[in-house]
C-alpha cells in the first residue's frame, strides 16, 4: 500500500435496519484515524452498496446490521463483490450477531466481525493491519 | 424550640462547611476533578436548601394532578393502580407472537405492546425483494387483516389495551385493529391502546419512515382528527424520546428534541383545523431509562413541568389533560452489555426504579440477553419480575413521587428543564422540529453525544461494568432465540392464498378509492379502513400512497 494514499472506507447499512448509531460512530472514530469514509446511509440492497465500493474505489466495507438479518445480506454481499472479482477489497461487519452466526459469515469472506462493546481502536488496528490492496 | 436558620445565614454556614472540605483535598483529593452527568451538568458536592431556596413550591412543583405536574399526573399516582407492565414483544409469524401475548398475559402483564419486523414497519410485504432476511426478525410480520386476525386470536380487545409501535404505516396498523375489533364485536370507542405515530423522531434517530415529511405529517393529523372522533380512549401518538437517546442523545436532548417534535405535532394538528383540547389530551409520551440514576427521574419531572408550560402557555389548551405528559418508559438498550449478560438484570432494575420514581404511566424492562439476541422467555420473565418486584415489594409506589424535595433532585429538574427549554427556544428559531431535522441539525447533535460518549467509555472516562472494568474470560451464552427462516416461505404461502381468495375487484375500488382521497384532501382513514377490510395488503396501501406521496431519501449529516 502506497503510505500518501488514504485509506478509503464504505461504511454501510444493508437491509431494513435503522440503527445507525454504531454505523456513525465508528465511521467517526475511522475518520478520526485518517480514513476517508463514505456512508451509504440506511436501507441499501447489496447491489447498491457494490457499486457505491466500486465507484468510489474502496480499500475496505463495513457493513453493519442490528436487525439479524446478516445472515442473508452480508453473504449476498460477498457473493456480488465475487461476482465482479473484488476480492482485493477487505470486508467486514458488526452489529448484533450471535457467535454461533459467525464462522458461516468469516467462511464466505467476512474478515472479521466486531459486536456490541469492541472498541473503535481495535477497529482502526484491524483495518490497517489487514489491508489487501 | 430552636428557631429556624434564615436563607442568609444558611448560605453563610454552607459556605464555610465548603471552605473547610476543601481545605483538606489536598490530603483527600475526590475522585474526579469535576463531576458531570450525561448531560453536562456539573454535579455538587452537596445540595442543600440553598440550591433551593429560590424554587417557589406552588409555581415549579405543584401537587400531583395538578399544573405544572412535576410531581406526577394523577393525584394518587401507584397508591391507586401500579404502572401498567407492557413488556414489548413479537417476533416470526403471527401464530408464535400471539402464544407469546398469552404466555405475558398469563404472567401478570397487564398491557400488550407489538413489535413489528421492519418490512412491516417500511411497508413491505412479506414477499418483497425488499423483505428479504427481514422477515419476522425484529417483530412479527403482519402483511394482511389475516395475519393481524391470527395476531390476536383468543385476546378480547375490550380487555387489554395495546401499544403498537408503528410510525409511517401507523393508520394501516390501526385500521387493522379496529377490524379485528369489530369482528370480535368489540366498539371502537371500547379500544385502548397507542400507536407510536411519530414519524419525526423516524427522519432523525430510528430509521423507519416511507414518504416526505409533508404528507407524513397529514397522516399524522388525519389520524389525531379520526381517533378523537371515533376513537376517544386511544392515544393516536406516542413522541418518542426513546430512540434517540438510544441514537446517542443525553436527557437533555432528548427531553429538547422530544418536546419540539411534539410541538411540531401540535401546530400541524392546528393547521389542520383541530381543536388543541380535542387532540391534546391523546397525546402520549415516551421515554428512555438510562443508567444515570438521578439524572433520569429528574428528566421525568422536567419534561412533565416543561410541556405543562408549553401546551398551556404557547397552545392555550384549556384542558389540565391537555398539558400532561403521560409516557411510556423503556429500560436503555444501549446500556445492555453482551459482556457478561446476567449483570443486565441489575442495570434494568436501577433504570426501571428511576422510571417508577420519576412517575412513568407504563414501563417495558428489556431482558438481560438483548445486546445478543432477541429475548428468550426466561429472559423476559426476569425482566417483567423486576418490574413486580418493584411495585410489590420495595414499597417505593406507597407515596406520591417520594424524591420530591430532594435539594440535589429539585435542582437538577430545574436544571434539566431549562437547558431542554433553551433548546427548543434554538429549534424554533431554525423553524422548528422538522426544518432543524432537514438541515440535520438533531441528527448531527445525537451523533455529536454519541461519539464523545463512545470515547469516554474507550478511554475509561466512563465505566462500563464487565466492558471496561472487571472483564472476565468468558464464553459467549449458546442456543439463543433465533428467528426460523422458514417465517417468509410460510408468510409468502399464506399471502398467496389469502390473494386468491379474496375479491379482487373490492380491493382494486379500494385501492382507487384511497388513491382519490390521497391526492385530494380527504382524511385518509376512513378509505384505509375500507381497503383494510376488503383485504388489500399492507404493501398494497403503502404503494398506493407511494405512487401519490413519493418516498424520503435519508440526507446525509455524516460529511465533516
Amino acid at each position: 500500500m502506497n503510505n500518501q494514499k488514504k485509506i478509503r472506507v464504505l461504511a454501510a447499512k444493508p437491509g431494513l435496519d435503522g440503527h445507525d448509531r454504531g454505523i456513525k460512530v465508528v465511521a467517526s472514530a475511522l475518520m478520526d484515524a485518517g480514513m476517508e469514509v463514505i456512508y451509504t446511509g440506511l436501507r441499501q440492497t447489496p447491489r447498491q452498496i457494490v457499486e457505491a465500493a466500486f465507484q468510489e474505489d474502496v480499500d475496505v466495507i463495513a457493513l453493519s446490521i442490528l436487525s439479524g438479518a446478516h445472515d442473508y445480506l452480508f453473504p449476498k454481499v460477498m457473493q456480488l463483490l465475487k461476482e465482479k472479482g473484488a476480492d482485493d477489497i477487505l470486508v467486514i461487519g458488526g452489529g448484533i450477531i450471535p457467535d454461533e452466526d459467525i464462522p458461516a459469515l468469516k467462511a464466505c469472506g467476512i474478515a472479521e466481525i466486531f459486536g456490541p462493546g469492541t472498541s473503535t481502536q481495535d477497529i482502526v488496528s484491524f483495518i490497517r493491519a489487514n489491508l489487501k490492496k | 424550640m430552636t428557631e429556624k436558620t434564615d436563607g442568609e445565614s444558611l448560605e453563610k454556614a454552607f459556605e464555610t462547611w465548603s471552605k473547610g472540605v476543601e481545605s483538606k483535598l489536598g490530603k483527600n483529593p475526590e475522585r474526579k476533578k469535576a463531576f458531570l452527568n450525561t448531560s453536562d451538568i456539573p454535579i455538587h458536592r452537596l445540595y442543600t436548601p440553598v440550591h433551593t431556596q429560590d424554587l417557589d413550591y406552588l409555581t415549579a412543583l405543584g401537587f400531583p394532578g395538578s399544573y405544572p405536574f412535576t410531581r406526577g399526573v394523577q393525584p394518587t399516582m401507584y397508591r391507586g393502580r401500579y404502572w401498567t407492565m407492557r413488556q414489548y414483544a413479537g417476533f416470526g409469524t403471527a401464530e408464535e407472537s400471539n402464544k407469546r401475548y398469552k404466555f405475558l398475559l398469563e404472567q401478570g402483564q397487564t398491557g400488550l405492546s407489538v413489535a413489528f419486523d421492519l418490512p412491516t414497519q417500511i411497508g413491505y410485504d412479506s414477499d418483497h425483494e425488499m423483505a428479504m432476511g427481514e422477515v419476522g426478525k425484529v417483530g412479527v410480520a403482519i402483511s394482511s387483516l389475516q395475519d393481524m386476525e391470527t395476531l390476536f386470536d383468543g385476546i378480547p380487545l375490550d380487555q387489554v389495551s395495546t401499544s403498537m409501535t408503528i410510525n409511517s404505516p401507523a393508520a394501516i396498523l390501526l385500521a387493522m385493529y379496529l377490524a379485528v375489533a369489530e369482528k370480535q364485536g368489540v366498539s371502537p370507542e371500547q379500544l385502548r391502546g397507542t400507536i407510536q405515530n411519530d414519524i419525526l423522531k423516524e427522519y432523525s434517530s430510528r430509521g423507519t419512515y416511507i414518504f416526505p415529511p409533508k404528507p407524513s405529517m397529514r397522516i399524522v393529523t388525519d389520524i389525531f382528527a379520526f381517533c378523537s372522533d371515533k376513537v376517544p380512549q386511544w392515544n393516536s401518538i406516542s413522541i418518542s424520546g426513546y430512540h434517540i437517546r438510544e441514537a446517542g442523545s443525553t436527557a437533555v436532548q432528548e427531553v429538547a428534541f422530544t418536546l419540539a417534535n411534539g410541538i411540531a405535532y401540535v401546530e400541524a394538528a392546528l393547521q389542520a383545523g383541530l381543536d388543541v383540547d380535542a387532540f391534546g389530551p391523546r397525546i402520549s409520551f415516551f421515554f428512555n431509562a438510562h443508567t444515570d440514576f438521578f439524572e433520569e427521574i429528574a428528566k421525568y419531572r422536567a419534561a412533565r413541568r416543561l410541556w405543562a408550560k408549553i401546551m398551556k402557555e404557547r397552545f392555550k389548551a384549556k384542558d389540565p389533560r391537555s398539558m400532561m405528559i403521560r409516557f411510556h418508559t423503556q429500560t436503555a438498550g444501549c446500556t445492555l452489555t453482551a459482556q457478561q449478560p446476567k449483570n443486565n438484570i441489575v442495570r434494568v432494575a436501577f433504570q426501571a426504579l428511576a422510571a417508577v420514581l420519576g412517575g412513568t404511566q407504563s414501563l417495558h424492562t428489556n431482558s438481560m440477553d438483548e445486546a445478543l439476541c432477541l429475548p428468550s422467555e426466561e429472559a423476559v420473565q426476569i425482566a417483567l419480575r423486576s418490574q413486580q418486584i418493584i411495585a410489590y415489594e420495595t414499597g417505593v409506589s406507597d407515596t406520591v413521587d417520594p424524591l420530591g424535595g430532594s435539594y440535589y433532585l429539585e435542582d437538577l429538574t430545574r436544571q434539566i428543564f431549562d437547558r431542554a427549554e433553551a433548546y427548543i427556544k434554538k429549534i424554533d428559531d431554525m423553524g422548528g422540529s422538522a426544518a432543524a431535522i432537514e438541515k440535520g441539525f438533531i441528527q448531527r447533535e445525537i451523533q455529536e453525544s454519541a461519539y464523545r460518549y463512545q470515547q469516554e467509555i474507550e478511554k475509561g472516562e466512563r465505566v462500563v461494568v464487565g466492558l471496561n472494568r472487571f472483564q472476565v474470560q468468558e464464553e459467549k451464552p449458546k442456543n439463543l432465540l433465533r428467528v426460523n427462516p422458514a417465517v417468509r416461505l410460510a408468510q409468502i404461502e399464506k399471502l398467496k392464498k389469502m390473494k386468491s381468495e379474496r375479491d379482487q375487484a373490492l380491493v382494486n375500488g379500494a385501492l382507487a378509492e384511497l388513491k382519490r382521497a390521497a391526492e385530494g384532501r380527504d382524511n385518509l382513514m376512513m378509505p384505509i379502513l375500507q381497503a383494510v377490510k376488503a383485504y388489500a395488503t399492507l404493501g398494497e396501501i403503502c404503494d398506493t400512497l407511494r405512487e401519490v406521496f413519493g418516498e424520503y431519501r435519508q440526507i446525509d449529516t455524516l460529511g465533516r
